[in-house]
């Protein structure tokens, strides 16, 4: 252990690691999905530990903590050798962890869901819930946590729920603080948010474990660094001594491009417009107000937005697979009201949905017939009524082939395929369809860097050869880089309309959260988008 | 590749370990009401396999059941639970029959395509009465299927008032033409037994459905919208259109079961004829993954218990028989969904 890379300036000389890893072995059935993997955690560091889906980072984590057990390798906590059987153990070691998905009720308060499972009783029966709150107020102002202790959980934005989260981990106790991918769900200011929290935990001799694949953050917050890949430690290091580009090799085993080619194009004709249009959700509440947008041919739309604030409804609008209230649409110069998705995807229209498991494949079907899905009808599939495989089958082959996906087996089923993978499959499908206008939402969520690059390269693609294409996507980076125009939908409304070259992340964020003053010099080019929302 | 490939092993052998285990649940009841299991299972195992009888009264037994086991199995493909094959296959077996007998001075040439049609008509339209209400609004066919068994027996009764011969419940006999001959016509070995026509011609109607749901586009768009209904509406397939073809299609076949029985075999409708093989085409669609090969293979299992259970009459009193056949379906269906679920366990 005295051989320990230098341990940040905070730790004490030469303590034990707070926790040790040494060749960690998990397989699952023919998958090595960890192969010797060692890690160390000095005490009160911030430790990043990056990977593509699949690097094999959450299983680590996940038999850290106790949900599964490894097949070979010793797991050492500050010093000790232990045995982690169930989380309770972990817990008790001191370790705490913050998973993707919380895990709140959301009917009890904030206060209840830090203390729930170590309760403050009253003499006799009952929760003492003045001292429960007490507590929690005391915590969350030692470190600089702030949490409404009395409210609901249910109704608290995602970046609060994530500090109750964090909250529970040090109320029981927590000394290494375990974070999954945590500013996945969050806006720019919650990520700013979050990350100064961190600091201070960090200062206050709290370990970090951040697992992430988003590089930025690793610079920002780590002070070491573990890439892991395909199952294995492939580097790591000083976080100071590792620039993005160096990590981002490690992470892909490839260099990447630092950019996208892209060619100027002049303003073509419009391919997909959308006029005034209103849409309720599936609980009838108003979801669209009055959005007008306008697609070019050669030109990409990014529509910005947090989660939830209409971009799913307006773009099942668009697809047919929602009934608009008012409004029209029009792809290609041909009005679409009242036309099934079936007749939109004959006027040229091609669809990426936002989820991928639900709506964009049919997971117990095989990949061939996956790539049919929805083109099904196609006269070079079969004759007549009939579907021949052979043809299913050959063009899933071509397919497969072009668009990478992985294994190139038409025969194996969607579902078991990588998340990045199935989207590249539905990538497959739709941008070979020759559609004129597509529509793409979230194309890289849950895709690691190497899938997410060839994704964007293929939209870009399909943009120079003058398709007309819409994107939403919550992650800043994808809009700012993949579009020509740049719309911030907010509360059903497009309250921002702006070009890349002139805004930047932080500033979409501001009207992404409804914090910008719609004011005269934001005013979109279109009357109708910032009109509507001062009008009602 | 070790362990998918043992998951799907476990899969495939899936059926056959729960029906060892279900005739061993069963050996279990017969040694409970004081017979002996190995004698009783000889003996029916005798009767049915052992005599070319046997094996007719099987295939016999089968035949409707590999229709029910279609209608059922084609409905779950599309997502959708058919309940109501036995009030399907009753109103078309009863128009059916009256059709056979009204234009009994027909040849055989117009006279059986005439009656075969009625009756896939006359299923095809009980079945797609449900299948309308789902896609129109919404009501689930679980509940509205056997709101149509009722209405179906009821209304047959009914209406049999007027066209049943006197003091029976069975309507005139078909004409000649209508008939479906038998296969110890064909085959002397099946001799006495009332196996027909019907059973090749569920078995053609086996080969249709496999072709349907994997070679055709309707077939596809069945699947999609079974296994992922908003993927399938994604992919442009109208929900409540398919929903209807599937339910009609469903209906067809199972208005087809009748036929074994009214065309086959005694060429009359009577009342309860059916005995309730709509239901065990429940479990034949179960028991055979729904897959055509599966349901037919199934139905000659479920043939040969449902024969092979009057057998053994002689030792064990008819209301015990079928509370054995009740226990080895039973069990046989619900161990191998088990067996699946653990199969699937291990695969993930």
């Amino acid at each position: 252990m005295s051989d320990a890379a230098a341990p940040p300036a905070a730790s004490t000389g030469t303590r034990a690691p707070a926790i040790a890893l040494r060749d960690i072995t998990r397989r699952f059935g023919a998958v090595l999905a960890n192969d010797r993997v060692s890690l160390e955690i000095a005490p009160g560091e911030i430790h990043a530990l990056v990977g593509e889906n699949g690097a094999g980072k959450s299983t680590l984590m996940r038999m850290l903590y106790g949900m599964i057990q490894p097949d070979a390798g010793t797991i050492a906590v500050d010093g000790r050798v232990v045995r982690i059987h169930r989380p309770a153990d972990a817990i008790r070691l001191g370790l705490g962890m913050v998973h993707q998905h919380f895990m709140l009720v959301d009917t009890l308060t904030v206060a209840e869901n830090v203390v729930l499972g170590r309760e403050p009783r009253r003499a006799g029966l009952g929760v003492d819930r003045t001292a429960a709150e007490a507590r929690v107020t005391a915590l969350a102002d030692r470190y600089r946590l702030p949490v409404p202790a009395r409210a609901r959980v249910g109704g608290l934005p995602v970046g609060v729920q994530q500090r109750v989260e964090i909250l529970k981990t040090l109320d029981q106790g927590a000394r290494v603080l375990i974070l999954d991918e945590p500013t996945a769900v969050l806006t720019p200011q919650e990520v700013d948010d979050l990350f100064r929290m961190l600091r201070t935990l960090h200062a206050q001799g709290t370990s970090i474990v951040l697992i992430t694949h988003k590089l930025a953050e690793v610079k920002a917050l780590a002070e070491r660094v573990t890439v892991m890949r395909a199952g294995r430690v492939v580097g790591g290091g000083e976080a100071a001594a590792l620039t993005t580009a160096r990590i981002a090799e490690l992470m892909v085993g490839r260099p990447l491009a630092d950019d996208l080619p892209r060619v100027a194009r002049e303003p073509e004709a419009p391919l997909l417009e959308v006029r005034t249009l209103d849409a309720d959700d599936d609980r009838g509440l108003p979801a669209v107000r009055r959005v007008s947008l306008t697609v070019a041919a050669g030109e990409v739309l990014g529509i910005a937005g947090v989660e939830g604030n209409g971009q799913s409804e307006l773009i099942e609008c668009i697809a047919g697979l929602r009934a608009p209230l008012r409004g029209e649409i029009v792809i290609a110069g041909r009005t679409m009201h009242g036309r099934s998705p079936r007749e939109r995807a004959a006027a040229g229209l091609a669809h990426i949905p936002s989820d991928r498991l639900h709506r964009g494949l049919v997971p117990e079907m095989s990949l061939a017939e996956n790539l049919a899905l929805g083109r099904h009808r196609e006269r070079e599939l079969g004759a007549g009524p009939l579907l021949d495989r052979g043809a299913l089958v050959a063009r899933a082959g071509r397919l497969l082939a072009d668009y990478d996906v992985r294994p190139p087996d038409p025969a194996r089923r969607a579902g078991q395929l990588s998340g990045g993978n199935q989207q590249k499959l539905i990538a497959a499908r739709e941008l070979s369809r020759g559609a004129s206008v597509l529509i793409v939402a979230h194309p890289t969520r849950g895709v690691d860097l190497g899938a997410a690059e060839s994704i964007h390269r293929r939209l870009l693609a399909e943009r120079d050869r003058g398709r007309a294409v819409l994107l939403v996507s919550s992650e800043l980076s994808e809009i700012l880089t993949l579009s020509d125009r740049v719309c911030v939908m907010y509360e059903g409304r497009i309250v921002h309309e702006t070009r890349p070259s002139e805004t930047d992340e932080r500033t979409l964020g501001l009207h992404m959260t409804g914090r910008a003053q719609a004011g005269g010099a934001d005013a979109a080019t279109g009357g109708d988008t910032a009109g509507g929302g001062a009008a009602s | 590749m070790k362990a998918p490939s043992r998951a799907a092993l476990l899969t495939a052998s899936a059926p056959l370990i729960a029906v060892a285990l279900a005739l061993l649940a069963g050996a279990g009841f017969i040694a409970a009401i004081g017979e002996d299991p190995l004698a009783i299972y000889a003996l029916m195992a005798r009767e049915t396999l052992g005599t070319g009888y046997g094996i007719g009264q099987t295939l016999f037994k089968a035949t409707p059941l590999v229709f029910c086991g279609l209608s059922v199995g084609l409905g779950f493909r599309a997502g959708l639970f058919n309940i109501g094959v036995e009030g399907q296959l009753t109103v078309a077996a009863f128009a059916a029959a009256l059709v056979g007998a009204a234009l009994a001075h027909l040849p055989a040439i117009a006279l059986l395509p005439l009656t075969l049609a009625t009756a896939i008509a006359t299923g095809a339209l009980w079945g797609a009465v449900p299948g309308v209400l789902k896609a129109r609004f919404g009501s689930h066919e679980v509940i509205n299927t056997i709101m149509l068994n009722f209405i179906a027996a009821a209304l047959v009764s009914y209406l049999g008032r007027g066209v049943f011969e006197p003091a029976t419940v069975r309507t005139a006999e078909i004409g000649a033409g209508a008939t479906l001959p038998r296969l110890d016509l064909l085959w002397p070995v099946l001799r006495g037994s009332p196996a027909n026509l019907a059973l090749p011609i569920a078995l053609a109607v086996a080969a249709l459905v496999g072709v349907l749901l994997f070679r055709t586009r309707l077939g596809f768009e069945l699947r999609a919208l079974g296994l992922n209904a908003p993927a399938a509406e994604y992919g442009g397939i109208p929900i409540g259109a398919t929903q209807v073809k599937a339910m009609a299609l469903s209906g067809a076949i199972a208005g087809l079961a009748g036929m074994n029985f009214v065309l086959g075999y005694k060429h009359f409708f009577e009342l309860g004829f059916s005995a309730g093989v709509g239901f065990i085409g429940i479990a034949v669609a179960l028991l055979g993954r729904n897959h055509p090969v599966g349901i037919t293979i199934a139905a000659l299992f479920f043939g040969g218990l449902l024969y092979g259970g009057l057998a053994i009459n002689e030792r064990v009193p008819k209301e015990l028989v079928e509370v054995l056949l009740a226990i080895v379906i039973l069990l046989a269906i619900s161990v191998q969904q088990v067996i699946e679920r653990i199969a699937r366990k291990m695969a993930a």
